[in-house]
């Protein structure tokens, strides 16, 4: 079975949701569309106050090169664009707060019979229709799909490892939706000008496996099995997995000649080529032991991670974490008043666990026996804290993905990747100070 | 409800470093055990309080001395007890083990800033400072199966198996190398004892593997060597058995805070380890080599860490 060297097996919690079929989630009545929906720039607010807007009407702009289009989730009335705190960017971000009114009535995109359209039209579909990557990245799609001519790319790789715990997402989409995901590979091998693509899925997941082969079959569309290990989903690790390139240092997939996209990005490619429908919901996993009745759901973004919850059941009076995302990577809120985004892949929720001191490290290097980059965290870890930046980014600061498997593992309890993000931070900071 | 804001990861392994040691003073249970059965009451009362002592004046150093008002107890002041217990005579007197254990802690490891500041061994610290101070407690051993009520004063004093080959050319059979039927330290004595425990830690993931195995393939390849060119120098199964060679390549060169994080480096001071051992023995003044040898390659551990750095993911060969 393909696989990288290093990385953790933490307990999978996927049993509360991987026998659910997804389900459509009642319309919210409200809903935070962040115009920082994407990596890169926000996008730039085309409607005001008062305005009325369809559902999959244009209420933000590209602003930048990477930057995406932006629109209304739900049919209704735009009553303010106010500045929320961006839970992953970590700062207060702009935000179209849209008042649902009725029923949708939805606004589709210009589009056309796939096989017959160009390149560039295709690519100005996935582009109008504010497609990024729903892996969590959020890169926009289009630009991905775009790499410079001097880039050959010969591979498109789907990523359907879903390697983190609690998700199950991914898993139901290869399960229900199997025939979108293929037409939405079959669209980007076109725009891409490529003659293959490969789905990499993970061992545990082999019912979603054997329905892809059966899907796939007489199309240059390849299913393979990676094993069940995390983090297998990381963009390097699968490229390296799949076909045992190495994405040089701060290099990106284009280097090797791969492309990466998530299987949630696959179908919202379909959804746009063939169905003219903008990106303005998408699949997610609710789960974890605090959530009442954990699901698969398909959300619109901008719903506010409250209204979701309920939906669910609610939550244990207990809870101690909400988390955007999955528990390795996500990001722990408080405010459950934050909005559903367009790379939110679940929302991960938890009772109180026991607290585990902090130790001093050990020198035991199972940071360094499981880190997926080769790096050692400890001592990361160690020149962080000494503020020694510069020897952290000699050794392989900037490399890290952040996955946590070093923090995972750590008998010492230490947050390694907490330190590398911030000195990355710092260092990112100083280092455009220095310029 | 009281929501945590948090850094991911949100799940961690339920390991941690009490487990670790903790697992350390099973996997040495067995040898202590061997070490009461051989060498009487004296011997499993050194571990017990070396054990005891250790933790309670870790304890004391980080609760009083350095401040630290909530310090959980973590097992590393037990182990290092333990160790410097396994490395005596029973010839030694209970207070001159007192010194050495407080030396070990206090010069062998809080004087580098506590757990896993240290560069030395804290046992083998403490050993050395007590072979130095107290030669002749050090080196006086007793035959073993002396009964476990004698008192240390009653049994026999006797060479070790390395001194008896190195100064009279005497060859101790290898069974009772083997299973420690044999003079020397509290816990250097079983083979089978050690190994026995070293396979629990191995069971449970805890050891550097590759340290044990290249320090003692090392020293059976140069000891055959050495045996082919001149038997005079004894042969491989000898070395292999005799001596704290087991105790120090299974216990105490393993030990994480003072050996590399790389398996390279591993590999490296493991062959250290293993040539200075065999170096001292067969050419040195002195019958057993392997305590100084780890402690000189603790030293060395900075370096070859350095010098092993893993290629990073995509790095490109220079």
């Amino acid at each position: 079975m393909l696989t990288f060297k290093g990385g953790v097996h933490p307990p999978q919690l996927k049993e509360w949701t991987k026998e659910k079929p997804i389900e459509r989630m009642t319309l919210p009545q409200r809903v935070y569309v962040f115009l920082l929906n994407h990596a890169g720039s926000p996008s730039k607010a085309v409607v005001s106050p008062g305005d009325e807007v369809k559902t999959g009407q244009i209420v933000g702009e590209p602003d930048g090169f990477i930057s995406a289009y932006l629109h209304s989730p739900v049919t209704g009335k735009v009553i303010e664009i106010k500045k929320i705190l961006h839970p992953i960017a970590g700062k207060s971000v702009e935000a179209v707060v849209i008042e649902r009114t009725s029923d949708d009535e939805w606004m589709h995109l210009e589009t056309g019979d796939f096989e017959r359209m160009s390149k560039e039209e295709i690519l100005d579909v996935i582009k109008r229709a504010g497609i990024v990557g729903l892996g969590g990245a959020m890169f926009p799609t289009h630009v991905k799909l775009s790499p410079p001519p001097e880039k050959k790319i010969d591979t498109l790789i789907i990523n359907g490892a879903e390697c983190e715990p609690v998700l199950t997402i991914d898993h139901r989409l290869m399960l229900e939706r199997a025939e979108d995901i293929l037409k939405g590979i079959l669209i980007m091998m076109k725009v891409l000008g490529v003659q293959k693509a490969v789905v990499g899925v993970e061992s545990n997941k082999m019912d979603a496996y054997h329905n892809l082969k059966k899907v796939f079959k007489g199309y240059p569309v390849e299913a393979v099995l990676l094993r069940t290990k995390y983090p297998q989903g990381a963009e390097k690790q699968l490229i390296y997995a799949i076909t045992r390139r190495r994405v040089p240092r701060g290099g990106l997939p284009m280097d090797v000649g791969v492309v990466v996209q998530n299987v949630g990005t696959c179908v919202a490619v379909k959804e746009a080529v063939v169905d003219g429908k903008p990106l303005v919901e998408r699949g997610m996993t609710v789960s974890g032991d605090a959530v009442r009745d954990p699901k698969n759901l398909i959300v619109r973004i901008g719903t506010p991670v409250k209204d979701v919850l309920e939906y669910c059941g609610g939550i244990d009076e207990n809870t101690e974490r909400v988390i955007l995302g999955g528990p390795m990577m996500g990001v722990s809120i408080t405010n459950l008043n934050l909005p559903v985004m367009k790379g939110t892949s679940g929302i991960t929720v938890f009772l109180p666990r026991k607290p585990q001191p902090q130790k001093p490290c050990i020198r035991c290097s199972k940071c360094v026996q499981v880190c997926p980059m080769n790096l050692q965290p400890y001592l990361l870890y160690l020149l962080s804290t000494k503020r020694k930046y510069d020897e952290a980014v000699e050794n392989g600061l900037m490399d890290c993905i952040e996955c946590g498997s070093c923090t995972y593992t750590c008998p010492s309890k230490i947050e390694h990747v907490r330190y590398i993000k911030l000195a990355k931070t710092v260092y990112r900071a100083t280092r455009r100070g220095r310029k | 409800m009281k929501l945590t804001s948090a850094y991911a990861p949100h799940l961690r392994e339920e390991d941690d470093v009490r487990k670790i040691m903790l697992d350390v003073l099973i996997a040495l249970s067995p040898a202590v055990i061997g070490a009461a059965y051989f060498f009487g009451w004296y011997a499993l009362f050194l571990c017990v309080s070396g054990a005891v002592i250790g933790e309670l004046f870790d304890v004391f150093v980080m609760r009083y001395l350095r401040g630290v008002k909530n310090f959980v107890p973590d097992g590393s002041g037990a182990v290092t007890g333990l160790l410097l217990a396994m490395n005596v005579s029973t010839r030694l007197p209970f207070w001159a083990f007192l010194i050495g254990l407080v030396f070990a802690l206090g010069l062998g490891k809080h004087a580098f800033g506590g757990l896993g500041q240290n560069v030395f061994n804290p046992a083998l610290v403490g050993r050395a400072f007590l072979l130095i101070s107290f030669p002749t407690y050090m080196t006086t051993w007793v035959v073993p199966g002396a009964g476990f009520w004698k008192s240390p004063a009653d049994v026999m004093t006797a060479a070790t198996p390395l001194a008896l080959f190195k100064e009279h050319g005497v060859i101790t059979s290898y069974w009772d190398l083997f299973i420690g039927n044999v003079g020397g330290s509290l816990g250097e004595t079983s083979a089978l004892l050690l190994i026995v425990g070293f396979f629990y830690l191995l069971l449970r993931r805890r050891v550097k593997i590759f340290i044990p195995v290249s320090y003692i393939g090392t020293v059976f390849l140069f000891s055959s060597i050495a045996y082919l060119v001149n038997p005079r120098f004894g042969d491989p199964l000898f070395h292999l058995l005799s001596g704290g060679l087991m105790l120090g390549a299974l216990f105490m060169a393993t030990d994480m805070v003072t050996s590399p994080v790389t398996t390279k480096g591993q590999v490296i001071f493991g062959v250290g380890c293993g040539v200075l051992t065999m170096a001292i023995r067969l050419f040195g003044a002195y019958p057993e080599g392997v305590s100084f040898s780890i402690l000189f390659m603790n030293a060395l551990v900075p370096l070859i860490d350095r010098y092993t750095r893993p290629r990073i993911f995509g790095e490109v060969k220079e």
